[in-house]
Protein backbone atom coordinates (compact mmCIF):
# COMPACT_ATOMS: atom_id res chain seq x y z
CA UNK A 1 0.00 0.00 0.00
CA UNK A 2 1.57 3.93 -0.80
CA UNK A 3 1.78 6.28 1.38
CA UNK A 4 -1.25 8.44 -0.15
CA UNK A 5 -3.20 6.09 0.42
CA UNK A 6 -2.69 6.06 4.38
CA UNK A 7 -2.93 9.92 4.35
CA UNK A 8 -6.27 11.76 5.35
CA UNK A 9 -8.71 12.28 2.87
CA UNK A 10 -8.17 15.60 1.25
CA UNK A 11 -11.18 16.30 -0.31
CA UNK A 12 -12.56 19.59 1.31
CA UNK A 13 -16.33 19.51 1.06
CA UNK A 14 -18.73 22.06 3.12
CA UNK A 15 -20.71 19.05 3.64
CA UNK A 16 -18.52 18.04 6.58
CA UNK A 17 -19.93 20.88 8.81
CA UNK A 18 -23.87 19.88 7.30
CA UNK A 19 -26.01 18.69 10.19
CA UNK A 20 -23.26 20.36 12.44
CA UNK A 21 -25.21 21.56 15.22
CA UNK A 22 -27.32 18.66 15.71
CA UNK A 23 -24.23 16.31 16.15
CA UNK A 24 -23.84 14.33 19.27
CA UNK A 25 -21.17 12.53 18.60
CA UNK A 26 -18.76 11.48 15.73
CA UNK A 27 -17.03 8.08 14.78
CA UNK A 28 -14.60 8.33 11.76
CA UNK A 29 -13.85 4.63 9.87
CA UNK A 30 -11.53 3.99 6.85
CA UNK A 31 -13.53 2.66 3.82
CA UNK A 32 -10.94 0.98 2.12
CA UNK A 33 -11.76 -2.88 1.65
CA UNK A 34 -14.71 -5.37 1.45
CA UNK A 35 -14.33 -5.69 5.30
CA UNK A 36 -14.40 -2.11 6.09
CA UNK A 37 -17.90 -2.27 3.76
CA UNK A 38 -19.05 -4.85 6.37
CA UNK A 39 -17.60 -2.99 9.56
CA UNK A 40 -19.76 -0.19 8.83
CA UNK A 41 -22.90 -1.79 8.16
CA UNK A 42 -22.04 -3.55 11.94
CA UNK A 43 -21.70 -0.20 12.93
CA UNK A 44 -24.70 1.58 11.22
CA UNK A 45 -26.74 -1.24 12.46
CA UNK A 46 -25.76 -0.61 16.14
CA UNK A 47 -26.66 2.93 15.95
CA UNK A 48 -30.46 2.26 14.93
CA UNK A 49 -30.62 -0.15 17.25
CA UNK A 50 -29.81 2.18 20.13
CA UNK A 51 -32.12 5.08 18.74
CA UNK A 52 -34.73 2.74 18.76
CA UNK A 53 -34.92 2.93 14.38
CA UNK A 54 -37.66 0.43 13.09
CA UNK A 55 -36.42 -2.82 11.68
CA UNK A 56 -37.64 -1.37 8.60
CA UNK A 57 -35.68 1.56 8.41
CA UNK A 58 -32.47 -0.03 10.18
CA UNK A 59 -32.27 -2.51 7.13
CA UNK A 60 -33.08 1.07 4.62
CA UNK A 61 -30.05 2.66 6.56
CA UNK A 62 -27.49 -0.16 6.19
CA UNK A 63 -28.48 -0.92 3.05
CA UNK A 64 -28.34 2.91 2.32
CA UNK A 65 -24.56 2.52 4.14
CA UNK A 66 -23.49 -0.59 2.12
CA UNK A 67 -23.95 0.55 -1.57
CA UNK A 68 -22.82 4.30 -0.45
CA UNK A 69 -19.30 2.67 1.29
CA UNK A 70 -18.95 0.52 -1.99
CA UNK A 71 -19.21 3.87 -4.09
CA UNK A 72 -16.38 5.01 -2.30
CA UNK A 73 -14.28 2.63 -2.46
CA UNK A 74 -14.96 1.70 -6.29
CA UNK A 75 -15.41 4.93 -7.40
CA UNK A 76 -13.63 6.73 -5.55
CA UNK A 77 -10.79 4.91 -4.63
CA UNK A 78 -11.39 4.44 -1.04
CA UNK A 79 -12.09 7.52 1.67
CA UNK A 80 -13.68 7.47 4.86
CA UNK A 81 -16.97 7.97 6.27
CA UNK A 82 -18.14 9.81 9.28
CA UNK A 83 -21.20 8.44 11.39
CA UNK A 84 -22.55 11.01 13.44
CA UNK A 85 -25.17 10.67 16.47
CA UNK A 86 -27.73 14.21 15.52
CA UNK A 87 -30.70 15.17 17.68
CA UNK A 88 -33.05 17.82 16.58
CA UNK A 89 -35.25 18.74 19.99
CA UNK A 90 -36.52 15.64 20.95
CA UNK A 91 -35.71 13.94 17.40
CA UNK A 92 -32.99 11.68 17.21
CA UNK A 93 -31.04 10.47 13.75
CA UNK A 94 -28.47 9.12 12.63
CA UNK A 95 -26.25 10.77 9.85
CA UNK A 96 -23.76 9.31 7.67
CA UNK A 97 -21.10 11.52 5.59
CA UNK A 98 -19.01 9.41 3.23
CA UNK A 99 -15.72 11.25 1.49
CA UNK A 100 -13.51 10.68 -1.08
CA UNK A 101 -10.60 12.09 -2.60
CA UNK A 102 -11.44 10.36 -6.27
CA UNK A 103 -12.05 11.47 -9.68
CA UNK A 104 -15.23 13.01 -8.78
CA UNK A 105 -18.64 12.83 -10.33
CA UNK A 106 -18.85 14.75 -13.96
CA UNK A 107 -22.86 14.40 -14.46
CA UNK A 108 -24.81 14.31 -10.85
CA UNK A 109 -28.02 14.44 -12.48
CA UNK A 110 -26.93 11.12 -14.48
CA UNK A 111 -25.44 9.38 -11.82
CA UNK A 112 -28.55 9.50 -9.77
CA UNK A 113 -30.48 7.86 -12.82
CA UNK A 114 -31.85 4.46 -11.85
CA UNK A 115 -29.84 1.92 -14.50
CA UNK A 116 -26.82 4.84 -14.96
CA UNK A 117 -23.88 2.78 -14.49
CA UNK A 118 -19.71 3.49 -15.32
CA UNK A 119 -18.59 0.67 -13.17
CA UNK A 120 -20.47 -2.08 -14.91
CA UNK A 121 -23.13 -2.43 -11.34
CA UNK A 122 -26.68 -2.18 -11.95
CA UNK A 123 -26.29 1.56 -11.70
CA UNK A 124 -28.94 1.82 -8.20
CA UNK A 125 -26.46 3.00 -5.54
CA UNK A 126 -26.96 6.62 -5.43
CA UNK A 127 -30.66 6.76 -6.86
CA UNK A 128 -31.72 3.73 -4.96
CA UNK A 129 -29.29 5.39 -1.63
CA UNK A 130 -31.52 8.06 -1.73
CA UNK A 131 -34.96 6.98 -1.99
CA UNK A 132 -33.76 4.36 1.23
CA UNK A 133 -32.77 7.68 3.64
CA UNK A 134 -34.81 11.10 5.25
CA UNK A 135 -32.34 13.47 3.51
CA UNK A 136 -29.33 13.43 0.60
CA UNK A 137 -27.28 15.49 -0.28
CA UNK A 138 -23.73 15.27 -2.70
CA UNK A 139 -20.91 17.24 -3.35
CA UNK A 140 -18.54 16.18 -5.75
CA UNK A 141 -15.86 18.12 -8.06
CA UNK A 142 -14.38 16.62 -10.97
CA UNK A 143 -10.57 16.42 -10.36
CA UNK A 144 -11.17 17.41 -6.13
CA UNK A 145 -12.96 13.85 -5.01
CA UNK A 146 -17.11 13.79 -3.70
CA UNK A 147 -19.03 13.66 -0.34
CA UNK A 148 -22.21 12.03 0.43
CA UNK A 149 -24.48 12.81 3.11
CA UNK A 150 -27.57 11.02 4.36
CA UNK A 151 -29.18 11.17 7.42
CA UNK A 152 -32.10 8.90 8.58
CA UNK A 153 -34.78 10.04 11.39
CA UNK A 154 -35.61 7.96 14.13
CA UNK A 155 -40.18 8.79 13.21
CA UNK B 1 -10.17 -19.03 2.61
CA UNK B 2 -13.47 -18.38 4.02
CA UNK B 3 -16.53 -19.73 2.30
CA UNK B 4 -20.19 -20.56 2.59
CA UNK B 5 -20.97 -24.23 2.85
CA UNK B 6 -22.53 -25.94 0.04
CA UNK B 7 -25.11 -29.13 1.07
CA UNK B 8 -26.43 -31.80 -1.10
CA UNK B 9 -29.58 -33.36 -1.19
CA UNK B 10 -30.66 -36.05 -3.36
CA UNK B 11 -30.05 -33.77 -6.59
CA UNK B 12 -30.73 -30.61 -4.76
CA UNK B 13 -27.70 -28.08 -3.62
CA UNK B 14 -28.56 -26.43 -0.39
CA UNK B 15 -27.07 -23.15 0.80
CA UNK B 16 -27.68 -20.86 3.96
CA UNK B 17 -26.19 -17.48 4.19
CA UNK B 18 -25.69 -17.24 7.54
CA UNK B 19 -22.57 -14.36 7.93
CA UNK B 20 -22.76 -11.10 6.75
CA UNK B 21 -21.49 -11.35 2.99
CA UNK B 22 -18.46 -9.14 2.04
CA UNK B 23 -18.28 -8.36 -1.90
CA UNK B 24 -15.64 -11.49 -2.19
CA UNK B 25 -17.69 -13.66 -0.48
CA UNK B 26 -20.64 -13.50 -2.67
CA UNK B 27 -18.52 -13.57 -5.68
CA UNK B 28 -17.03 -17.21 -4.14
CA UNK B 29 -20.54 -18.46 -3.44
CA UNK B 30 -21.30 -17.68 -6.51
CA UNK B 31 -18.73 -19.64 -8.44
CA UNK B 32 -18.58 -21.99 -6.17
CA UNK B 33 -21.78 -22.94 -6.65
CA UNK B 34 -22.16 -23.08 -10.75
CA UNK B 35 -19.05 -25.29 -10.32
CA UNK B 36 -21.06 -27.65 -7.86
CA UNK B 37 -24.10 -27.87 -10.28
CA UNK B 38 -22.09 -29.21 -12.73
CA UNK B 39 -19.36 -31.61 -10.51
CA UNK B 40 -23.04 -32.76 -8.68
CA UNK B 41 -25.22 -32.53 -11.43
CA UNK B 42 -27.75 -30.57 -9.40
CA UNK B 43 -31.17 -30.03 -11.11
CA UNK B 44 -32.16 -27.19 -8.09
CA UNK B 45 -30.47 -24.68 -6.22
CA UNK B 46 -32.07 -23.24 -2.84
CA UNK B 47 -30.31 -20.11 -1.20
CA UNK B 48 -32.05 -19.58 2.47
CA UNK B 49 -31.59 -15.71 3.32
CA UNK B 50 -33.34 -16.14 6.32
CA UNK B 51 -30.41 -15.33 8.65
CA UNK B 52 -29.62 -12.26 6.15
CA UNK B 53 -30.39 -8.59 7.55
CA UNK B 54 -29.40 -6.93 4.52
CA UNK B 55 -29.44 -7.45 0.80
CA UNK B 56 -27.92 -4.71 -0.90
CA UNK B 57 -28.01 -4.01 -5.03
CA UNK B 58 -24.47 -6.42 -5.08
CA UNK B 59 -25.64 -9.01 -2.82
CA UNK B 60 -29.22 -9.17 -5.00
CA UNK B 61 -27.40 -9.11 -8.41
CA UNK B 62 -25.03 -11.84 -7.45
CA UNK B 63 -28.54 -13.84 -6.42
CA UNK B 64 -29.73 -13.11 -9.87
CA UNK B 65 -26.49 -14.01 -11.71
CA UNK B 66 -26.44 -17.10 -9.79
CA UNK B 67 -30.14 -18.05 -10.63
CA UNK B 68 -29.44 -17.18 -14.57
CA UNK B 69 -26.44 -19.00 -14.43
CA UNK B 70 -28.13 -21.95 -12.69
CA UNK B 71 -30.75 -21.89 -15.58
CA UNK B 72 -28.28 -22.39 -18.17
CA UNK B 73 -26.71 -24.90 -16.69
CA UNK B 74 -30.17 -27.07 -16.17
CA UNK B 75 -30.74 -26.13 -12.82
CA UNK B 76 -33.26 -23.93 -10.88
CA UNK B 77 -32.94 -21.85 -8.25
CA UNK B 78 -35.44 -20.89 -5.54
CA UNK B 79 -34.27 -18.13 -2.74
CA UNK B 80 -36.16 -18.67 0.51
CA UNK B 81 -36.50 -17.35 3.65
CA UNK B 82 -36.27 -13.54 2.91
CA UNK B 83 -37.01 -11.18 6.09
CA UNK B 84 -39.96 -8.66 5.49
CA UNK B 85 -37.58 -5.65 6.07
CA UNK B 86 -35.25 -6.69 3.65
CA UNK B 87 -38.33 -7.27 0.92
CA UNK B 88 -38.87 -3.55 1.57
CA UNK B 89 -35.50 -1.98 1.32
CA UNK B 90 -34.52 -4.20 -1.68
CA UNK B 91 -38.12 -2.84 -3.85
CA UNK B 92 -37.20 0.39 -2.49
CA UNK B 93 -33.25 0.33 -3.67
CA UNK B 94 -34.91 -0.46 -7.09
CA UNK B 95 -34.32 -4.41 -7.24
CA UNK B 96 -36.81 -7.26 -8.27
CA UNK B 97 -34.56 -10.00 -8.48
CA UNK B 98 -36.24 -10.54 -12.10
CA UNK B 99 -36.33 -14.09 -13.04
CA UNK B 100 -35.33 -15.54 -9.46
CA UNK B 101 -38.46 -17.61 -8.23
CA UNK B 102 -38.72 -17.09 -4.24
CA UNK B 103 -40.47 -18.93 -1.54
CA UNK B 104 -41.14 -18.00 1.96
CA UNK B 105 -39.25 -20.93 3.65
CA UNK B 106 -37.13 -23.89 2.80
CA UNK B 107 -39.90 -26.32 3.08
CA UNK B 108 -42.28 -24.32 0.21
CA UNK B 109 -38.82 -24.01 -1.26
CA UNK B 110 -38.48 -27.89 -1.70
CA UNK B 111 -42.09 -28.05 -2.63
CA UNK B 112 -41.38 -25.72 -5.52
CA UNK B 113 -38.34 -27.18 -6.86
CA UNK B 114 -39.89 -30.73 -6.27
CA UNK B 115 -43.01 -29.78 -8.59
CA UNK B 116 -40.61 -28.75 -11.50
CA UNK B 117 -37.94 -30.93 -11.48
CA UNK B 118 -39.38 -34.50 -10.91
Amino acid sequence: MSAALNTAVAFDTALIEHNSRLRTARLTLPLRSDEDVVALRRHVRERAVAIALSLVDQTKLVTAASELARNTIKYGGGGEVHLDALEDGFKRGIGLLFVDSGPGIPDLDMALRDGYTTGGGLGLGLGGSKRLVDEFEIDSRPGEGTAVSVVKWKR
Amino acid sequence: MERIPILRMGNLLLVTIQVDMHDRLAMTLQDDLTERIVSDNAKGVLIDISALDLVDSFIGRMISNTAAMARVLDAQTVVVGMQPAVAITLVELGLTLHGVKTALNVEKGMALLGKNIF
